[in-house]
């Protein structure tokens, strides 16, 4: 017999499905002793659903062996660029999980809410004041419901303005994050990409041709996603206003410059945060995360509903704004989220959250130094929060590719760094370290790749085959997308 | 809180002490860290901001369990449903979504060391496939009312039509959602108090399973009136009732939504959240989200001596965001994973009998709490047919009066829909009793109506 999990084994052969046998069960229901209503008619019911019968032991070592099968921050150095995977500190969880916050109905009266809503009142403060946009809806769910938002209101504001029927064109530079065209898309827009100058930053003389009436907004990453400050966006902004156009900042890089500048003041109009990056909130192997919109007045009256507000009476309730894009989902946002992110403001301050930006600055400019000249650097200059090397000489001298280099990282115990974006980077490799990361781990990881780049021109053929110490190999991912295999089946059905 | 001028690191958080600043530094060839910031416009760098001081651990715990405290929840009886719903959620789902390498991993770019995601998003889908009745399921959407609005776009897709239908009685903030996401793609959305309102230019008819009163819906002659229009069956499910109602899959819905937070956890105000997403296998290239999907190792066993093992990955990416941008099926990216996983490990923990068993006892201990209070003098439960969880309860009082001679005896009532079109409606409270619903709370529950009728 082997453990569950144990590397002589298949488990991935095996899903809970195939495990247990028939009667085994992992918790008990009260028996109903009380009047029996007969059942509805028997064409509004099922026979059975099928599903695992296992023990709750059986159940729980399952999923503790596929916990194992797993990386995360706790377990080491997670430098995923454009993602800010720092430490999520664990006071937070406990804050969320108050019965107090977690037991709160969404419709509970609002004077039954009040914990809750005041915490919320605070981080919508807070975030106004850490962006500079004075009008704050914390309802999206995830970054990219807060740029849907955004880019809706945006839409709402040309229409009140007459103007919607012309201006059908969202301008989305090259290296912006696959969200932005996206939802500019869903939006109903039409997509303009704008080339990257030499210096990483917009191409100023594409959007100054661009810029016209055709134009609705300019949605921009600020740092972009080469970790360079967009230069003279603060001139660009006067640009696109002078233009009657909208600015966007996708605020995903908002750590490198919590505390420093902020994106109001630069002349940004709407912006989305990502609280599960800047705030530490957990990614939880994707979500939940939170993505509040933050705007200035002139767009305030078109937030997603519902906005925080303090009535006269020092009550806290839920609020439409007077010309609302609507509801973004069926009641008010990932609030057990936004309770995290709170605490991460309150644990830090305004003199923490300048600490964070600096040593998340420091740590990306220091990961630079360290492999300059072992790995090209297309845009060799000082950077924020994170740096986007290119594999681009391995793979012209020795053969091997991004891909692979990221792979063997794998068996020096790291996580790999975001690789192939931005797209603009040829092999691209961009390591985002986060503040959380001390010095010494910063070094691990620069000698790890400094190993992996001596590796190449030494043994270029063993790189093929990384990872060799994680749980799984190389997987068939052409397969996968070819003949699609997505959900359990009965071993013992007839195969089609 | 200490300066970043002191010794030693500025914040627990912030492992850098100013010994290893001032060394990182030196090799970056800056004197101070300011410095790293001079391409920020002068102008505008450094600004005033106002927040609160800095609170340590203590501190924090303190202030944020006084304000938990100030929220009712813990303290009063509730009977509001209404699309949240109370349920008993095994233990071990805690136990084991409090792992931190599920917690704190992200989305599994790099599947070798991300099996435990990648495995358990699987699971999911199989799970929501099974309970459904429909072919594939992606790994999650943010709630029940985006994903519903997400289905909304796929029909008006593959159908290549500019309206979608909602049928009454639906759940308002899933139709107000639904307005917002049509309202980006330019749709009309209609809201039909009846099926023999549907067009040809419906591109889906939207219905929900219990439906927003509470009542059971016979699916079936509904596929078939919006199929014959050419359209497809949207069905917004609560997974909770498919363990005991016919899956929506097998009464010809070509796509199924649902919410899947109540069995992950506790409301927590509503968030977060998880929307279900299920399709009939002709969408598969036009779902919405992340897929994961069931391969192998590319290890040849010739050269290796070993058999390639079986593993998962993201799959049918050309789908999504990142790849196909503009022309991308969605622009969701990071969704709800980790409620995806306790609402995974929940449903299989009650397995095929204990959901059964949940189920039927959440309509029964409903049903017992309906007929307790209709016995009542001066009240009356109306109902439209058969129903799960949810009753209507019109008492001698007012609608809204009724609830708040309950809330001063420290009852929270079912939500108030005396102004709904429906006539079953009228001057009524919704109430929701669960599986979940303690025994002595209906009891208290119908003492207080008692006693409100008497005074009447």
């Amino acid at each position: 017999m082997t453990a569950p999990g144990s590397r002589d084994e298949d488990f991935g052969a095996r899903l809970s499905f195939d495990r247990g046998a028939r009667g085994r069960r992992a918790v008990d229901v009260p028996a109903w002793s009380g009047v029996q209503t007969p059942l509805p008619d028997s064409h509004l019911l099922r026979d059975s659903v099928r599903l695992p019968e296992m023990s709750q032991g059986e159940l729980v070592r399952y999923y503790t062996a596929l916990s194992a099968r797993n990386y995360g921050i706790d377990s080491g150095t997670y430098p995923l660029g454009s993602c800010t995977m720092k430490f999520n500190p664990k006071v937070n969880d406990l804050i969320a999980f108050l019965p107090g916050f977690a037991d709160a109905h969404p419709l509970a009266a609002e004077e039954e809410a009040q914990g809750t809503l005041r915490t919320l009142w605070e981080l919508r403060r807070g975030l106004a004041e850490i962006t500079g946009l004075p009008a704050v809806s914390l309802a999206p769910a995830a970054g990219a419901q807060g740029e849907f938002a955004g880019v809706l209101m945006i839409k709402a504001a040309l229409e009140d303005r007459g103007e919607l029927g012309r201006r059908r064109r969202i301008l989305v530079p090259d290296s912006a994050h696959g969200t932005n065209p996206a939802t500019a898309a869903m939006a109903g827009f039409a997509v303009t990409h704008i080339p990257t100058a030499d210096d990483g930053s917009l191409d100023r003389a594409t959007i100054e041709r661009e810029l016209d009436e055709t134009v609705a907004g300019v949605m921009v990453t600020v740092p972009n996603t080469l970790g360079l400050w967009e230069w003279g966006i603060e001139e660009v902004a006067d640009l696109i206003h002078d233009a009657g156009a909208y600015l966007y900042a996708d605020g995903a890089n908002l750590n490198a410059i919590m505390g420093r500048v902020r994106y109001g003041d630069l002349g940004f109009d709407v912006a989305h945060l990502n609280l599960h990056k800047s705030f530490s909130t957990p990614h939880g192997g994707g979500g939940p995360g939170a993505g509040p919109v933050c705007c200035n007045d002139e767009l305030a009256p078109y937030l997603p509903t519902p906005i925080v507000v303090e009535d006269d009476g020092g009550v806290v309730r839920l609020a439409a704004p007077e010309r609302s894009i609507g509801q973004l989902q069926q009641f008010h946002g990932n609030a057990g989220v936004l309770l995290r992110a709170y605490a991460y403001m309150r644990a830090l301050g305004l003199d923490g959250l300048r600490a964070v930006s600096g040593q998340a600055v420091l740590n990306a400019n220091y990961l630079r130094v360290l492999l300059h000249g072992h790995y090209d650097l297309p845009y060799d200059l000082p950077v924020l929060h994170e740096v986007v090397f290119s594999g681009s000489r391995q793979r012209r001298q020795n053969g091997v590719r991004t891909y692979d280099i990221a792979k063997r990282l794998i068996d020096h115990g790291f996580h790999p760094p975001t690789v192939y974006f931005p797209l603009i980077v040829e092999e691209a490799l961009m390591i985002e370290p986060t503040e959380t990361e001390p010095p010494e781990a910063i070094e691990a990881l620069a000698e790890a790749l400094i190993a992996i780049a001596e590796e190449a021109e030494r043994d270029p053929d063993a790189l093929h085959d990384a990872p060799v110490t994680a749980p799984i190999g190389r997987l068939d991912e052409t397969t996968a997308a070819r003949r699609p295999f997505l959900r359990w089946q009965d071993p013992g059905a007839v195969k089609s | 809180m200490p300066s970043s001028t002191t010794v030693g690191s500025p914040h627990p958080y912030i492992p850098a002490t100013d010994a290893d600043r001032k060394r990182m530094l030196a090799r970056v060839g800056v004197d101070e860290l300011d410095a790293l910031f001079a391409d920020l416009p002068a102008a505008f760098r450094d600004p005033n901001i106002d927040l609160p001081p800095a609170l340590t651990e203590p501190e924090l715990i303190a202030l944020l369990g006084a304000r938990a405290a100030e929220n009712a929840a813990s303290s009063r009886l509730s009977f509001l449903g209404a699309g949240a719903y109370r349920r008993s959620v095994p233990s071990i789902v805690s136990h084991l979504t409090s792992r931190s390498e599920f917690v704190t991993a992200y989305t599994p770019y790099q599947p070798e060391i991300s099996q435990g995601t990648l495995q358990s998003g699987f699971e999911f889908q199989s799970v929501v496939c099974e309970l459904t009745g429909m072919d594939i399921s992606n790994t999650g959407l943010y709630d029940v009312a985006s994903a519903t609005a997400e289905g909304c776009l796929l029909a008006a897709r593959v159908t290549k039509r500019s309206a979608v239908a909602l049928l009454e009685p639906i759940h308002p903030g899933t139709a107000e959602v639904v307005g917002t996401y049509a309202g980006g793609a330019g749709l009309n959305v209609d809201r039909l108090s009846s099926a023999d309102e549907l067009t040809d230019e419906h591109a889906c008819l939207v219905v929900q399973q219990p439906d927003f009163l509470g009542t059971i819906v016979d699916l079936e002659p509904l596929g078939l009136r919006v199929h014959e229009r050419g359209g497809l069956l949207v069905t917004v499910a609560d997974p909770f009732a498919l363990g005991l109602l016919q899956a929506p899959g097998d009464a010809g819905a070509d796509i199924v939504t649902g919410e899947g937070r109540d069995l992950a956890g506790a409301p927590a105000f509503g968030g977060p959240s998880l929307g279900l997403f299920a399709a009939g296998l002709p969408y598969m290239r036009q779902m919405p989200g992340r897929i994961v999907g069931r391969t192998r190792e590319l290890r040849n066993a010739e050269n290796s001596g070993e058999e390639p093992r079986t593993g998962y990955v993201l799959t049918l990416q050309a789908r999504e965001q990142f790849i196909r941008r503009e022309r991308a099926t969605s622009n969701v990216s990071t969704a709800q994973a980790l409620i995806a996983l306790a609402f995974t490990i929940a449903v299989q923990a009650l397995g095929p009998r204990g959901l059964r068993e949940s189920a039927e006892l959440c309509y029964q201990r409903a049903h017992d709490a309906a007929r307790r209070v209709a016995a009542l003098p001066g009240y009356e439960v109306p109902e439209r047919g058969p129903w799960f969880q949810e009753f209507l309860v019109r008492g001698p009082v007012p609608a809204g009066e009724l609830a708040a001679r309950l809330s001063r005896r420290g009852i929270t009532a079912g939500l108030d829909v005396s102004n709904r079109a429906e006539p079953e409606a009228r001057d009524s409270l919704l109430f929701a009793v669960t599986e979940a619903t303690p025994d002595g709370h209906v009891d208290a529950l119908v003492d207080a109506l008692a006693s409100i009728g008497d005074e009447v």
